[in-house]
């Protein structure tokens, strides 16, 4: 299903500054990563998403609406946690969500019972009655991303959720995206400029950079044909390379290494076999998992 | 909870209940602000000075109302009444403005308000309309204390309580129109910084200065200069309306024949604030 829809989106500000440019991009349904880097035109998709800004050019749909003419349907459906601190001190976090709650249209009683819920389902439940002012970074990361979760949104646009966490604060904040990703059903779009960090929970990604597209995929498809295996062996690499090659194995040489694709599982046992049987000392073995990474590197430098 | 403290996840239940439209988001809004307005559901600090104030004023009430039945004194009607507590009105407003606008800006939770179903205008209404309540409020209880007071005090059986509610709801009008100029204003100046306490002293200052100038005016050896010496501070330009609506007698101001002129600024006056307010939100709504 397709839940972000564009066609050749364009913003472009007063100052004659262009944040997103011919911006065309089907998002489906899952957890959804947006990175590029900061001013990359990010935040721009997310205000545009939410009816915040009106497009200069071009089309945006969420959920087939457009955030422009029917923005309350878009926002009903929709769970923004923004990138700043936007949390008031003096309040506890259970009423802090519950008036935000009724402020996304919920009656009063059910506001107080999804707020409860919201807190609990990021680890607040505990804390929930504590003033906000007295609550850590992390828990103050949970709150933001509670009230994005009150009004049970189809879809959560979290800009930078792991700002100003430590790794182990981080760690939990992605474990929890995930988590809401997979289990509750709801679409996550996660902005960070952290590639690695969104990559490994995410079911496909978007990178912009200077508010073009690099390439939106899904994940499995950027790495999965990519699996190569890496076999390096103190001497004899030739006798090695001729082996495979016999065993029906494209090899290529790069230095002292042998790059091998690994087209199913039984290759990995052959290759090893082949090392075993020629009695070469073997220094390495690994499997080198094509990084998403390496796709954008790719074409950043092909673009220069 | 089950006996052995064991935690149940219950997993995530998505909500197919009511969605309520933006009338109610803005009703949520209202009531919120209004409860702020006196720090209810906030920590006890909130509380002090807006209950202190009320306080003050309603004591005020008790007082007159107290020496009117026993002695049958009149210390002040109900016009006078908000005239005299005008100075208390100012700090209410100085307290209270900024609680409801300045501390949003501070705290930075108006991208998370602008991203749900309201709008700069919706937000404004909500504020103004929660500080045209809470000032309605704290001037119209002791007015209907007052009332009280002499109500059940009258000797003259039902028309002495007629003829009190007759006196009571021009005195209510009377708040009604300080209410929305002072809220007016007093959101205006608060919007403009984040910082509570220099929003409150914005808002002190903008009263305080333009006092003097009436009474520099009323020096003056014009005739017109003393008419219109009302305009320039917004606590004689409601009374000014105040004496032209009911063709009263002021010792502190004549307004002579500009009459009009008063009214027509105050009218000015509010929609200009109210444009500048949504100006100011639009422009802070797009973040």
């Amino acid at each position: 299903m397709t839940i972000i829809a564009t066609q050749a989106l364009t913003k472009t500000y007063g100052g004659g500054v262009t944040a997103l440019s011919d911006l065309t991009v089907d998002v489906e349904a899952g957890v959804i990563g947006l990175v590029g880097a900061n001013g990359a035109g990010k935040s721009t998709f997310i205000k545009i998403m939410l009816g915040l800004i009106a497009p200069s050019a071009g089309e945006v749909r969420v959920f087939g609406l457009d955030p422009v003419s029917e923005t309350d349907q878009v926002r009903a459906r929709v769970g923004y946690m923004p990138e700043n601190d936007c949390l008031p001190p003096d309040v506890s976090a259970a009423e802090f969500v519950t008036h935000l709650g009724r402020l996304s249209g919920l009656p009063k009683t059910a506001a107080r019972e999804r707020a409860s819920e919201a807190l609990r389902h990021v680890g607040l439940y505990e804390e929930r009655y504590r003033q906000i002012g007295g609550y850590s970074t992390g828990m103050k990361q949970r709150v933001k991303l509670a009230q994005a979760l009150v009004h049970d949104p189809d879809l959560l646009l979290l800009d930078e959720p792991t700002n100003g966490l430590d790794p182990a604060g981080r760690e939990a904040m992605l474990t929890l995206v995930q988590r809401i990703g997979n289990e509750f059903g709801i679409s996550v779009v996660v902005c960070s400029h952290l590639l690695g960090e969104v990559e490994r929970i995410c079911d496909s990604l978007i990178a912009i950079e200077g508010g073009r597209l690099l390439r939106a995929d899904r994940i499995s498809a950027m790495t999965a044909a990519s699996d190569i295996l890496a076999v390096e062996v103190s001497e004899g690499t030739d006798e090695l390379a001729e082996a495979l090659a016999r065993l029906d194995l494209t090899v290529t040489r790069e230095g002292q290494l042998l790059l091998v694709p690994l087209e199913s599982e039984a290759a990995y046992d052959r290759i090893l076999h082949a090392v075993a049987e020629l009695d070469l000392p073997l220094h390495r073995l690994d499997q080198r998992r094509h990084r998403v990474a390496e796709l954008f590197t790719a074409k950043e430098t092909a673009d220069v | 909870m089950s006996e052995t403290g064991v935690i149940h996840d219950i997993g995530y239940q998505r909500y197919s209940g009511a969605r309520l439209g933006r009338p109610a988001v803005f009703g949520a809004l209202y009531q919120h602000g209004l409860r702020a307005a006196f720090g209810l559901g906030r920590s006890a600090k909130a509380k002090i000075f807006p209950w202190l104030v009320a306080g003050i004023v309603l004591l005020v009430a008790v007082i007159n109302a107290g020496v009117k039945a026993q002695a049958n004194i009149t210390l002040f009607d109900y016009y006078m009444f908000d005239d005299t507590m005008s100075w208390l009105v100012i700090f209410f407003v100085a307290i209270v403005a900024p609680e409801l606008v300045s501390r949003d800006m501070r705290s930075g939770v108006l991208p998370l308000y602008f991203s749900r179903p309201l709008r700069a205008a919706d937000y404004i209404g909500a504020k103004i309309a929660a500080l045209i309540t809470a000032v309605w409020l704290l001037l119209g209880v002791p007015q209907l204390i007052m009332f009280l007071g002499a109500a059940f005090t009258t000797k003259k059986g039902m028309s002495g309580v007629w003829d009190e509610a007759g006196r009571l709801l021009p005195g209510w009008g009377y708040s009604v129109l300080w209410a929305v100029l002072f809220a007016s204003i007093g959101l205006l100046v608060a919007s403009i910084t984040g910082k509570r306490a220099f929003a409150a002293g914005g808002i002190v200052a903008t009263f305080l200065v333009t006092a003097p100038v009436v009474g520099v005016l009323n020096i003056v050896r014009s005739e017109t200069a003393h008419h219109l010496s009302g305009l320039v501070s917004p606590m004689t330009l409601v009374r000014g309306v105040q004496i032209w609506l009911r063709d009263g007698v002021d010792l502190g101001l004549d307004v002579g024949r500009m009459g009009p002129i008063y009214g027509i600024e105050l009218v000015c006056l509010v929609a200009v604030c109210l444009l500048l307010l949504l100006a100011r939100y639009r422009k802070v709504a797009s973040l």
